[in-house]
């Protein structure tokens, strides 16, 4: 089937009801999308489609041919995406594992809301965990991006 | 903390661990037991000056590349070690790259002698050599740029990358290959700390770029051609066998490679995850399952209980406590209770595993290279050298990944071995969260008597929980007259009991056969909670204000009282809160720090919420306090995760939870405020990555009681 992802197209060889998640990383080599739990509890696997976040270990691939993907791979090209930047700037990161999925949260609630309050922050990501407890500078850091966004 | 100097430059601890590989163990040592040890031993070995090509090569190209000894999986090891070697380098910090080690001898722990991370050691062990590490290498360079100028290397200095003399300038990249020639000098003087330019200022990490981006190397991110990844059934309970499997369904599954059974279960090679994890489901196994499947959570609480009951072995007595307590005004006595925790690294185990004629390579979130390496080594009849160890980045360590049985590894080489490919192994979440390896269960009783003046004459406490170490090279060093030193650390050497004439902690180390962990502050995690809230319970009944009967006991603790003023007085302590808020507070050393929490708490229809923690923290030398803080805040979150939420349970010996919907991790939504505030101090550095974790159960359960005149005792706290 076809996929567009990063706004390439990919002819993949697998059963429809393959989870994206998988297809990415094992299919296409694009390992930033993590796994975490499988089934939708901690957003580690967080994509975009079509500029939504999206959990991509409970979807199949075969929902999602045609349409388009991004992964944390996609997210920037030359220049770090403003949330990328926030997130370097506020020191957010500790072991990383679950920032991919943040990030792709945090990008797509400031697609939608330029100027999140602190109660859109709360609702767009408590689906992502993390185990480090990064939560705080998380906060920090999307207000953070918002400011450069909108700069 | 002083008898970390002693040891700090010797290796010690040797120890042989079956087969041609010698194994040097030596882990986390409570200060008590390293003290011990250095009293025992004679005069340390002169210190050895590093080499410094082990931990630094400099590029042509003007790079500076830091080999780091230690893991990196959160903590921020990446970022510190740099800052020690470019404050003596005085290399241009945007040219500093960052490798993990290869697993090897030059990067054993400056005090335990083996490759690894863990116990909150690897600022302190790391602090001199690192930095000699550059100061060398920048006598090196200098001496290459004088030699070259012929003039005295005393009239140059290093800055910012380039070797300076009066006008001539020379940087580092062009030295590098006539540095590298010449004989490292035999002695180098290290900056005193007013010439500091680095360690002490806040340092964003080094490590930020590559994990916003999706390209840091996770052990799960490891790709190659001819890779397989395969996933393992195990024994539904601890200690069962395979009897008998069929794996026609299994083999039949698109993708799937092999079948092979190994001592662990039955693992199904595929192409890709998905195929190795639906083969895998699709095994029909005949498990032997032996006496683990009678393991009950309920069953056990009793056992601990009827043990609770009698003295145990002794870990710490003074005077005469039956006396004491008959003479007693007010007697408490309570009893404490946390249960079984799985670490939950968001990054599930995993290991690559690539046998090879001449030997085997292994890449892997690891904190514990020496022994993974020997342990691979036995599996394939390879010598030690023989197997390269790449360590990835780790999706959270917490003492998950550093395993004496070096188990995630072992099984990865033996499936590796029987499919005669290179294989990743890869845990789902289930197979994490039922996969072992918790910390362990506990409980305690309490008794205390108090004297007229309110404050304790008596103190009797006996703790029931599995030993860590028992079983492990660690026993015979660690375990002293049956007291495993990691069970009651916290608690038998508890700074209140200096206060208390007449006081006895014993021990029970019950066997129920469950594979338990060293977890995120070890035995902290439950000594803090207990005494931290029994403490409250005392100042209550003597009618005095938490933090005022903790000055009191502390009165010659400098150092606890220290972070305990600066948490309160941060917090405002004793000024009014908003209708409904509460607070609580705790004080509790670990890991040669010393941090008090106070926490803001509000609860509502049986909800316990938190809004805001401020934490004081004493760490001796402060390298990075953006770092320091991030560990504040992490270690709140750690602890506020097992303090809210946090049990694994058992029935008919299976684990009950098995994925985050019911062993549920805080989230964002419910992040309390974190104000981490940082005691400046010349004392040498304690440990910074578990030091948050102990205070927090025990500041919310006390701010629980103030708002509810309910004293829970039992984690996860439940008022309902
Ligand atoms: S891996 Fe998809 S939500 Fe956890
Ligand atoms: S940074 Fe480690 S899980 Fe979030």
């Amino acid at each position: 089937m076809k996929l567009i992802v990063n706004g390439k197209e990919h002819e993949v060889m697998t059963p429809g009801e393959t989870p994206l998640l998988w297809v990415l990383r094992d299919f296409l080599g694009l390992t930033g999308t993590k796994y975490g739990c499988g089934m939708a509890q901690c957003g580690a696997c967080t994509v975009h489609i079509d500029d939504q976040a999206v959990r991509s270990c409970v979807l199949p691939v075969g929902a999602v041919a045609g349409r388009s993907v991004t992964t944390i791979e996609g997210l920037s090209s030359a220049e770090l995406h403003p949330v990328q930047r926030a997130w370097i700037e506020t020191d957010v990161v500790q072991c990383g594992y679950c920032q991919p999925g943040q990030i792709m949260a945090a990008a797509a609630l400031l697609k939608v809301k330029a100027k999140p309050s602190d109660a859109d922050i709360d609702a767009a990501l408590c689906g992502n965990l993390c185990r480090c407890g990064t939560y705080q500078r998380i906060r920090a850091a999307v207000r953070r991006a918002s400011e450069i966004a909108g700069a | 903390m002083d008898a970390f100097k002693d040891v700090s430059r010797r290796q010690f601890f040797r120890a042989s661990a079956g087969g041609a590989a010698s194994l040097v163990i030596g882990f986390y040592l409570p200060a008590r037991s390293i003290l011990a040890m250095a009293q025992e031993t004679a005069a340390p070995a002169p210190a050895k000056l590093p080499s410094p090509n082990a931990f630094l090569r400099i590029g042509a190209d003007e790079s500076v590349t830091v080999l780091l000894a230690h893991s990196e999986m959160g903590q921020g090891i990446w970022t510190t070690l740099p800052i020690l070697i470019a404050e003596e380098l005085e290399c241009d910090w945007s040219k500093i790259r960052v490798e993990h080690a290869p697993a090897a001898p030059a990067y054993f722990h400056t005090a335990f002698g083996i490759q690894m991370t863990g116990g909150s050691t690897s600022t302190w062990s790391e602090f001199d050599r690192y930095r000699q590490a550059g100061a060398l290498a920048r006598e090196m360079l200098i001496q290459a740029a004088a030699a070259q100028w012929k003039v005295d290397p005393k009239s140059c200095r290093a800055e910012e990358g380039f070797v300076v003399c009066g006008g001539k300038k020379l940087s580092f990249g062009k030295l590098a290959a006539a540095a590298q020639k010449l004989t490292p000098p035999s002695r180098v003087e290290l900056k005193t700390s007013k010439e500091w330019k680095r360690i002490g200022k806040p340092t964003r990490r080094l490590d930020s770029r590559e994990k916003v981006t999706g390209r840091a190397e996770f052990g799960l991110d490891v790709r190659f051609p001819g890779l397989m990844t395969a996933v393992v059934a195990r024994a539904p309970v601890f200690g069962g066998k395979v009897k008998s499997f069929r794996a026609e369904k299994a083999k039949a599954t698109p993708g799937v490679k092999a079948v092979v059974q190994v001592p662990s279960g039955v693992a199904v090679v595929a192409e890709h995850f998905w195929a190795a994890k639906v083969g895998r489901d699709a095994l029909e196994i005949e498990w032997d399952l032996g006496p683990g499947s009678e393991l009950d959570t309920e069953k056990m609480r009793e056992d601990f209980r009827a043990l609770s009951q009698k003295p145990g072995l002794k870990a710490a007595a003074a005077g005469d406590v039956e006396t004491a307590m008959r003479g007693a005004g007010t007697k408490i006595e309570a009893e404490y209770e946390l249960p079984y925790l799985a670490h939950a690294t968001m990054e599930p185990l995993n290991c690559t595993v690539k046998p090879g004629r001449d030997g085997c390579e292994i890449w892997t979130g690891t904190q514990f290279q020496t022994g993974d390496q020997a342990a691979a080594a036995s599996v394939f009849g390879l010598e030690t050298e023989q197997v390269k160890i790449h360590t990835t980045f780790l999706g959270g360590g917490f003492g998950r990944r550093a395993t004496p049985s070096s188990h995630f590894v072992v099984e990865a080489a033996h499936v590796a071995k029987s499919a005669g490919m290179p294989v990743k192994v890869v845990w789902t979440r289930e197979d994490d969260m039922r996969g072992g390896y918790y910390r362990p269960m506990w409980m305690h009783r309490l008794n205390a008597g108090l004297g007229g003046d309110g404050l304790p004459i008596a103190w009797r406490q006996t703790i029931v929980g599995q030993s860590i170490l028992e079983g492990t090279p660690f026993a015979k060093m660690m375990i002293k007259e049956g007291v495993d030193e990691t069970s009651v650390e916290g608690a038998a050497d508890s700074p209140y009991l200096k206060a208390i004439p007449n006081h006895w902690i014993g021990l029970h180390s019950p066997r129920p056969g469950i594979p338990v962990l060293w977890w995120r502050s070890v035995g902290h995690s439950h000594t803090g909670f207990v005494v931290e809230s029994f403490v409250d319970e005392l100042a209550g009944a003597a009618k005095l204000d938490p933090l005022e009967y903790r000055r009191r006991l502390l009165k010659d603790h400098p150092r606890h009282l220290g972070v305990l003023n600066l948490a309160a007085e941060k917090a405002g302590w004793g000024n009014p809160l908003p209708q409904g808020t509460f607070r609580g507070i705790a004080v509790h050393e670990s890991f040669g720090s010393f941090v008090a929490q106070v926490a803001e708490v509000s609860v509502e229809k049986n909800r316990i919420r938190v809004h805001r923690v401020v934490c004081a923290v004493d760490c001796g030398i402060c390298v990075n306090p953006s770092g320091v803080a991030a560990q504040m805040e992490s270690g709140v979150v750690f602890g506020l995760t097992a303090a809210l939420y946090g049990e694994v349970r058992f029935k008919e010996g299976r684990v009950q939870q098995s994925n985050f919907h019911d062993y549920p991790l805080l989230r964002l939504h419910e992040m309390p405020r974190v104000e981490t505030h940082i005691v400046a101090s010349s004392e040498k550095s304690g440990g910074i990555g578990e030091t948050g974790v102990p205070p927090i159960a025990p500041a919310v359960a006390n701010a629980v009681f103030a708002a509810t005149g309910k004293r829970i005792r039992r984690l996860p706290l439940r008022l309902a």
